[in-house]
């Protein structure tokens, strides 16, 4: 791919200015770089607000017993965890790390709704501060489980209607990104960018927006609807008022099932990005990656029951729903092949990227296998609601989803600060990560097999010893964390200057332009011959 | 001290958690096989499924695993240009499609085994409540609570400072089994009076969830007589940890001798409310009900948790309003996790819980509530 790249500051007339200078620049900033810097320390600070519930969560479970907490705290944990890990975590890490890089992949000069995106960012503190602070209320926080079952749901105290508004913004928010990147991507591609030589991050990410956009009201209007029933008399979901209470598990998993691919979705595309750069060769099969995302993103609105097989649906639904679950495991495993065929006799290199990048291959293949094994339904009624659930999508979010941003992360780290980072402490992390983060979540499929349920906070005696592993396994990956921190603060500050390239074998217009980037880049755009 | 246990109170500080001493010698790795013909089945298919995703596994790490070992630019590998091929792509598009049907159709024909509830020999409806399991048989009448034994109940209190270890079968012991005849066609019908529940045991490979207004169904045919465990498999509040089924399998002999016990204990619970009860025994019998059915949202000490469950240690409604009192209890506080206990408690237990409450802790309103006071309120 050629492009002609150009620095920042060019002789336009409207935007010779950088950024504003003191602590408003943030507040009121319409760069997509700033954007992309506020949305990534945005969750990476949450990673470490939910870290803190898994380590709750993990104390308790040491050993059999009530040592630290009470129940009801217990599954305020489990449940704030989870809204925290899915909606603070990991969908503003790949908003941001969209923010800053789709415009620099497809040549264009920002966001294509620069205030909007200010705006969607900015609501994100709110909605959370509103949703934790729920925990010191009379009642205490939501404990329903982050699926929001009625009418468990509508037993929660004083904290109902803020965690429904605070679902309400993030919802608002998550819209509003991905309206603005199928904004970005249908009109700001630079000439000469058609869409079959977008790179596979730009791919991967607006086909999650189109999920998005399709998903979240889905989410609104179930959680609105809890709302009615709590406070408004209808009767949605009550059985007493001719209501349905599986009607909201429905509705609720048809928003959940994409979302678990809006979860994953940029991660393959981060990874598809990383294997080809660190193996000097060009992605294997570009066309079938972009075929086979589309076609998880389709099969992710016809698969949702398969999250509800014990709740008494017709067997003509349960066979439907086992089939299509199945299908989805064809272009996963494209993918999965298409990525090794990548490495297959390419010149490969590991720094830490490609490390993040082929632990992701790996552990999130493992969490695939289990997720096999969970979609044939007569065999699920043995793991459903056990710690094999547990185990399964943890490996496909943690060592899956989270691999996939830290790589991304590490990737264009030098790309946005201009410096190298550590290699020697980028790659203490992964293998402290690696060797933890299956030390947490691999016993979970043995006691998950032996009869453990998810979400309770004591257990019998017999799951005692791989509950003890787990939890080891939870401080160690948990406190490995502080050296990604440590790291990035310290290439932020210096380092070894960063070339244009940084990396061997990089491709894309990412790379045409100086590290650190110019406060404004491609102005003019570039043209992709 | 097992090994682990002796890393991990190094790592965590001895003092905070102090290791359990009694050797918990399972590592249980897999799935039970279970009791029953479907239980094995699954089992079966289960281990067919992992040695695939196993075989698959050893061929895609492998290949990764030599290209990360051969192909690297530090032993010199120059990278090949060859970037596409339709004949691959179709290949590993194909051979995973036959892989999951030859899967996919073992599994719908077992699916369909096993939701064919149909020539039932006994009928057993299970309600769920928050946080406990009714029992009632259909076809003999016999009806009954099982909940949390109360040696877990004690020991799973925080700070008890019980070792769990200690107890019989920890979390996983009721008051009251049900029990089912082997060899026989047992079907279940599943509902819940509050939240959603899930009713679950591994060795029958048979889970499905006990939803409030919606009755599922299920069956069993048990093998093997002895006592086998599960618990509740839906997240239902704070308490869900702690409502365990237990299942006791029997000859068809000593089923038929406990049909006919059971039958014979109900007879005399049904006749207890038509006498004149002493305080003494109210209080006892209201002691071991309050613990069973009310402690776990209210508290031991009565005082409830501030914000989510009242307390009725000092409440208006139990030191003055009696009627009041027994009305909330007969038909509960709907939107709330009160629920109605008319169902589940008996005139003698329900006269004996309000007594108790009223004369326990500082509540000592001298108050006396017979039966026959509760079965008047009953009728209106």
């Amino acid at each position: 791919m050629n492009a002609h790249a150009t620095d920042a500051h060019h002789d336009s007339d409207h935007d010779h200015h950088g950024p504003a200078p003191g602590l408003m620049r943030w507040v009121t900033t319409t760069n997509h770089k700033d954007i992309g810097s506020l949305y990534l320390w945005f969750s990476l600070i949450m990673f470490f607000i939910g870290g803190l519930m898994a380590l709750v969560i993990r104390s308790e479970l040491f050993q059999p017993g009530l040592q630290l907490v009470d129940p009801h705290f217990f599954n305020q944990m489990t449940t704030l965890h989870a809204l925290v890990m899915i909606f603070g975590v990991v969908m503003p890490a790949f908003v941001g790390l969209a923010n800053w890089m789709l415009p620099m992949m497809i040549g264009a000069p920002d966001m294509a709704l620069p205030r909007m995106n200010n705006w969607s960012f900015w609501i994100l503190p709110f909605g959370f501060t509103m949703m934790l602070s729920t925990l010191l209320m009379d009642g205490g926080g939501p404990a329903a489980g982050w699926t929001l079952y009625p009418p468990l749901s509508l037993q929660t105290g004083d904290a109902f209607p803020y965690l429904i508004f605070s679902i309400h913004l993030l919802g608002v928010s998550s819209i509003m990104g991905a309206i603005n990147i199928v904004a970005t991507i249908m009109n700001l591609r630079a000439p000469g960018m058609t869409f079959m030589k977008m790179p596979l991050f730009v791919w991967t990410w607006f086909i999650t927006a189109y999920l998005l956009i399709a998903v979240m009201p889905v989410l609104a209007g179930a959680v609105t609807m809890l709302l009615t029933d709590k406070f408004f008399g209808t009767s949605f979901f009550d059985a007493a008022g001719g209501g349905d209470p599986v009607m909201f598990q429905h509705i609720f998993w048809f928003f959940g099932h994409p979302e678990v691919y809006i979860l994953i979705l940029p991660s393959f595309g981060l990874v598809s990005e990383i294997i080809p750069t660190f193996s000097r060769k060009r992605l294997f099969g570009y066309s079938s990656m972009v075929y086979a995302t589309a076609s998880i993103a389709f099969l992710s609105f016809i698969v949702w029951a398969h999250h509800m097989f014990t709740v008494g649906m017709p067997l003509a639904g349960e066979i439907f729903f086992m089939f299509t679950t199945m299908l989805i495991a064809v272009p996963t495993g494209v993918k999965v092949f298409n990525w090794v065929s990548t490495m297959w006799r390419g010149s490969m290199t590991f720094e830490t990227p490609m490390l993040f990048a082929l632990g992701f291959v790996v552990m999130f293949t493992i969490g695939g296998f289990s997720g096999l094994m969970l979609a044939m339904t007569p065999i699920d009624f043995q793991y459903h609601d056990t710690y094999f659930v547990v185990a399964h999508f943890h490996y496909v979010l943690v060592p899956g989803a989270i691999y996939g941003i830290i790589a991304g992360v590490y990737y264009w780290l030098p790309k946005w600060t201009g410096n190298m980072y550590s290699e020697s402490l980028g790659k203490t992390h992964f293998w402290l990560s690696t060797i933890f983060v299956n030390v947490l979540f691999f016993p979970m499929h043995f006691v998950g097999l032996a009869g453990m349920p998810r979400r309770i906070p004591d257990y019998a005696v017999q799951f005692a010893d791989f509950n003890q592993i787990a939890t080891i396994g939870a401080f160690g990956f948990g406190f490995s964390q502080i050296l990604l921190l440590v790291l990035v603060i310290k290439c932020i500050k210096g380092g070894e200057k960063a070339t244009d390239q940084v990396w061997e074998g990089a491709q894309g217009l990412e790379w045409t332009v100086a590290s650190p980037p110019p406060y404004h880049t491609f102005s003019p755009q570039p043209v992709i011959k | 001290m097992n090994k682990i246990q002796r890393v991990t109170s190094i790592l965590f500080g001895g003092a905070l958690w102090t290791a359990t001493g009694t050797a918990r010698a399972e590592w249980e790795l897999n799935l039970t096989q279970g009791v029953t013909e479907i239980s094995r089945e699954v089992f079966d298919m289960h281990m067919t499924v992992m040695w695939i995703c196993f075989w698959i596994g050893v061929l895609v790490f492998g290949a990764m695993a030599i290209s990360i070992v051969k192909h690297r630019k530090s032993k010199g590998a120059t990278p090949a240009t060859f970037h596409e091929s339709t004949f691959a792509e179709i290949l590993w598009t194909i051979i995973p499609f036959v892989i999951l049907i030859s899967m996919a159709f073992p599994a719908a024909k077992m699916l369909v085994k096993m939701e064919d509830t149909s020539d039932a020999e006994i009928t057993i409806k299970v309600t769920g409540h928050q946080w406990k399991w009714e029992y009632e048989y259909l076809d003999s009448g016999i009806k009954f609570i099982s909940s949390l034994h109360a040696d877990s109940r004690e020991a799973a209190t925080l700070g008890s400072g019980i070792d769990p270890s200690t107890v019989d079968n920890y979390l996983l012991e009721v008051d009251n089994p049900v029990v089912l005849p082997t060899g026989k066609k047992v079907r279940f019908l599943l509902t819940s009076s509050d939240v959603i529940h899930a009713w679950w045991i591994p060795a029958f490979a048979i889970k499905k969830d006990a939803i409030p207004g919606f009755i599922n169904e299920m069956w069993t045919i048990v093998d093997e007589e002895g006592t086998y465990r599960g618990q509740c498999a839906e997240l239902c509040g704070r308490q869900h940890g702690f409502m365990p089924i237990v299942v006791e399998a029997k000859s068809e002999a000593e089923y038929g001798e406990w049909v006919t016990a059971q039958l014979a204990a109900a007879e005399v619970a049904a006749s207890s409310a038509d006498r004149e009860w002493a305080m003494d025994e109210l209080m006892e019998r209201g002691e071991k009900v309050y613990g069973t059915y009310c402690a776990a949202c209210h508290q031991a000490d009565g005082n409830g948790i501030a914000g989510v469950f009242p307390a009725l240690n000092g409440s208006p409604m139990v030191l003055e309003d009696i009627e009041g009192h027994i009305d909330i209890i007969l038909n509960g506080k709907p939107g709330t996790a009160m629920q109605a206990f008319a169902a589940q408690l008996n005139d003698a237990d329900l006269a004996a819980v309000v007594t108790y409450e009223r004369n326990a802790w500082e509540n000592e309103t001298g108050d006396i509530i017979q039966p026959a006071a509760v079965k008047s309120l009953r009728i209106q």
